[in-house]
């Protein structure tokens, strides 16, 4: 017996339980993660998510959740069930990785050469 | 009446349309269907209320007039210029997204004419609300077509939506008094042209939506001559509640 008060569960109608139960198009909410572009040409960051019956209104929503404080120039939405990831338990594919220093780039010391052609060229 | 009356005509009543709409939108701040809704919905108030404050600042600049805050604030409803469309209270959230898709429209279109307009100041005002409208219509129409989609419960109050709001919208258009010196000068092309405009905007997402357009029989003046429902004094009296009780603090 259902005796909830909820709209959203008493919409499925659970007690009518003839084995029946069709769930309509974006009927069903998901979540859409949001990346948003500060400048073109600049890449989309991962700022959030919103919650929102379609891709279309997702878009809508980040704009004004995600897009009206600082600088924005674009926005991306992509439903989170969307995106493929490793899972937590194959962390220990990365444990090695602060050993191998030698992946580094920050051994390049460029930034010196760089700054000593700039005050040459001054 | 001359022209520069008939032009502080037709600010007034478009910043008052802008005001009201725009505390009637932020009503719902809080109570919105969804957060990402409630936010969404609420700072596009607070962009309605901008606009306002846009406009009385002309008023203030070019015609010399009030204080803008007095001028919201302090006012009577018979002052006001606003149309009883955006007076009335908010309902069910169909019933306000709905006036906010056809209002909205109608800005767009009075938008779009100010910013041919030859009297210089509304070019820039309306250049600078463009991509704000852009956002709002998108909102808006969004939503028409998500629910008028989402079966046939939904579809019938979107449709008795329609018809409850449909002859309050054709009040946006009130004809406003001296407006043939407007239309001679190319300030402004008139209601007339900005009804037309209108509905060639709004019927292709009601087409989209399968929603049925009524016919505009009746439509509710008297906003633009200061005769208004009951519901525009209440809302003052909330609005302004806290000015007057010290019109000259600073804030």
């Amino acid at each position: 017996m259902n005796d909830s008060l909820d709209p959203r569960v008493n919409r499925l109608r659970l007690d009518k339980n003839d084995g029946s139960f069709k769930v309509e198009e974006g009927e069903n909410w998901n979540v859409f993660e949001v990346f948003h572009q500060e400048k073109r040409g600049a890449h989309h960051e991962h700022v959030g998510c919103v919650h929102a019956p379609d891709a279309n209104l997702a878009l809508i929503f980040a704009k004004e959740q995600f897009g009206r404080r600082k600088k924005c120039v674009n926005l991306w939405v992509v439903r989170s069930a969307d995106i493929l990831a490793f899972d937590l338990d194959d962390e220990d594919m990365f444990a090695n990785n602060p050993d191998k220093t030698y992946r580094d780039a920050s051994g390049f010391k460029v930034m010196e050469k760089i700054n000593k052609f700039i005050a040459h060229t001054k | 009446m001359q022209i520069q009356q008939a032009l502080q005509e037709l600010i007034t009543k478009m910043a008052d349309d802008e005001l009201v709409i725009g505390h009637r939108n932020s009503e719902w701040t809080g109570l919105g269907p969804v957060m990402e809704e409630d936010i969404a919905f609420s700072s596009m108030a607070q962009d309605k209320i901008g606009h306002a404050l846009a406009f009385y600042r002309l008023l203030q600049e070019h015609f010399g007039g009030t204080d803008p805050d007095q001028f919201a604030f302090l006012r009577n409803a018979a002052d006001f210029k606003c149309c009883h469309f955006v007076e009335m209270p908010i309902g069910s959230y169909e019933f306000s997204l709905m006036r906010h898709f056809l209002f909205d429209h109608a800005e767009t279109v009075r938008y779009q004419a100010l910013a041919l307009s030859k009297f210089a100041p509304f070019q820039h005002l309306a250049g600078k609300a463009k991509g704000e409208l852009k956002y709002h219509t998108l909102h808006a129409d969004a939503w028409i077509i998500q629910l008028c989609t989402a079966g046939k419960d939904s579809r019938e109050r979107m449709q008795s939506a329609l018809d409850n709001s449909f002859q309050l919208a054709g009040g946006i258009f009130e004809p406003g008094p001296a407006e043939e010196l407007l239309i001679a000068e190319e300030i402004y092309p008139g209601e007339a042209a900005l009804y037309k405009q209108w509905l060639s905007h709004i019927s292709p997402v009601i087409e989209k939506a399968g929603l049925v357009l009524p016919e505009m029989t009746a439509p509710v003046y008297g906003g633009r001559t200061g005769k208004h429902t009951p519901y525009l004094q209440q809302l003052l009296n909330e609005m302004g509640e806290v000015f007057r009780l010290d019109p000259e603090a600073t804030w």
